[in-house]
């Protein structure tokens, strides 16, 4: 067995790791990487020693006393706060776009499915592809677009520059501000795709924004103005993952897909 | 957050008929622990009371939608992570905001520096000052998602998916984030506890 990773040492330190057997073996025998455990095991022993603050003896009866008036106002039942977010006018945007998609991809599909019951009455005429492929199709390209999307982000981070030849430097802080509205309309997309993609067990595009998901979360929490240092640390996450080639693949594939004429016959449906 | 016995489920029913006793019983058996989640993850003690006054305040809204076969504590604690991540993102936001007006140094006032006033044990006596600033330093340099990964994988031992639920993250994506967070904790202290050998 080859010698452990970081990331595989930190997966076997947590037991995340598929096959712990094996790495435990070859910790067992390899005295390099059992060194680099120990290194990494140190480490976490120094953040386990970290002190904890403990509420005072008293702190249930304070937070009570602090509770109680509340509760009178706040009464039970529809949780606003929970959708203020949800409804902050920045989220309205994508959210907005994704679900206008969505219902063009239905009526698309339920018209088509009108039209084609039509056609197959008459037992002749062209053709047309399936409701469902309608559908698909349509969530094709808005994937397609919002790869697209993510791919000029990502882009403009990567080849942003902290001397300020790339982008508007003030004493060496780089503004991604236009960059951090987009990632994060970007990222209530970015999860409604993926859920979408993963209950319909497409795994290529799952997996992608997934990993896509973390970096425009990072994006988006980032200060409007970040250090040299803070750009440096999002370009690498960008680079060392491949990110951008994932991203750039995935949308080419994408697209492919949502141009290919899709007018094979329905099983049960039509023949040719 | 594992002491979930049969008793939160009855609490609840009675909360739920008006009994703030009852309400007041959970308040009790829970706010301890989600007071250390929130500590972990916030680092700071002014921070973690608010969090647990609006995670405490907010499952009162919501005790209706509370499924009795669920785990009362569980679904608390998945309250407590969203209410600390608000929390760190609100004190990011509004460390870069400072910054941005005065041109002050956002390490001066940040909240996790009152980490120090707190009473460590005696054993934690022996972390030196230097490596405790660095710990300190390093956590947070963490971004909200990382810390979070990491407090909740680390120190509270969640599952990958269970973290991931709390995230709204894929298995893939919480596992990285759990990576990336032990990675940069590594590059900041590995040098500082190594020659402390």
């Amino acid at each position: 067995m080859n010698h452990l990773n970081e990331q595989e040492l930190v997966e076997y330190r947590y037991a995340d790791a598929a096959d712990r057997t094996e790495a435990a073996l070859h910790l067992h025998e390899c005295a390099e990487c059992r060194a680099d455990y120990e290194r990494l095991e140190r480490v976490l022993a120094a953040v386990d020693a970290m002190p904890v603050a403990e509420p005072t003896a008293d702190y249930e009866a304070k937070l009570w006393r602090a509770l109680e008036p509340q509760l009178a106002t706040h009464k039970r039942g529809f949780d606003w706060s929970a959708w203020r977010e949800w409804l902050a006018p920045r989220r309205l945007v994508p959210i907005g776009a994704v679900a206008v998609l969505i219902v063009a991809a239905f009526v698309a599909g339920r018209y088509t499915h009108r039209q084609d019951n039509t056609t197959n009455t008459a037992g002749n005429g062209p053709q047309q592809p399936a409701p469902q492929q309608i559908r698909e199709r349509i969530l094709l390209v808005a994937v397609g677009d919002h790869l697209d999307r993510a791919q000029t982000v990502l882009l403009e981070i990567s080849n942003a520059e902290a001397d300020g030849t790339g982008k508007e430097a003030k004493g060496g802080e780089v503004d991604i501000s236009q960059e951090q509205k987009r990632a994060e309309n970007l990222l209530a997309e970015n999860r409604i795709y993926r859920q979408t993609a993963e209950h319909s067990g497409d795994n290529a595009v799952a997996n992608v924004l997934d990993e896509l998901e973390p970096v425009l979360m990072d994006i988006a929490h980032s200060p409007s103005e970040v250090s040299g240092s803070e750009l440096s640390e999002l370009q690498k996450r960008i680079e060392s993952q491949g990110l951008l080639l994932k991203v750039r693949v995935l949308d080419s594939s994408v697209r492919e897909k949502a141009k290919t004429p899709a007018l094979q016959p329905q099983p049960g449906t039509r023949g040719l | 957050m594992d002491r979930m016995d049969g008793g939160d489920a009855a609490q609840v029913t009675r909360a739920l008929g008006g009994d703030q006793d009852a309400f007041r019983a959970l308040v009790e058996r829970h706010s301890r622990s989600l007071f250390r989640l929130a500590y972990r993850m916030t680092g700071n003690e002014h921070d973690a009371e608010e969090v647990v006054q609006e995670a405490f305040l907010r499952a009162y809204r919501r005790l209706d939608r509370f499924e009795s076969r669920a785990n009362f504590g569980t679904w608390l604690y998945r309250i407590g992570v969203n209410c600390s991540l608000d929390m760190m993102r609100k004190r990011k936001t509004e460390s870069s905001q400072r910054v941005v007006a005065s041109g002050d140094d956002p390490d001066a006032s940040d909240p996790l520096d009152n980490v120090a006033s707190t009473d460590p044990a005696p054993d934690r006596m022996m972390l030196s000052a230097e490596v405790k600033e660095k710990v300190q330093e390093a956590m947070k340099a963490l971004s909200p998602v990382e810390r979070t990964a990491f407090v909740l994988r680390h120190f509270e031992g969640h599952s990958i998916e269970e973290i991931g639920k709390a995230l709204g993250l894929g298995a893939g994506a919480t596992k990285n984030s759990v990576f990336r967070a032990v990675q940069k904790l590594r590059q900041q202290l590995e040098p500082l506890v190594s020659t402390g050998e």
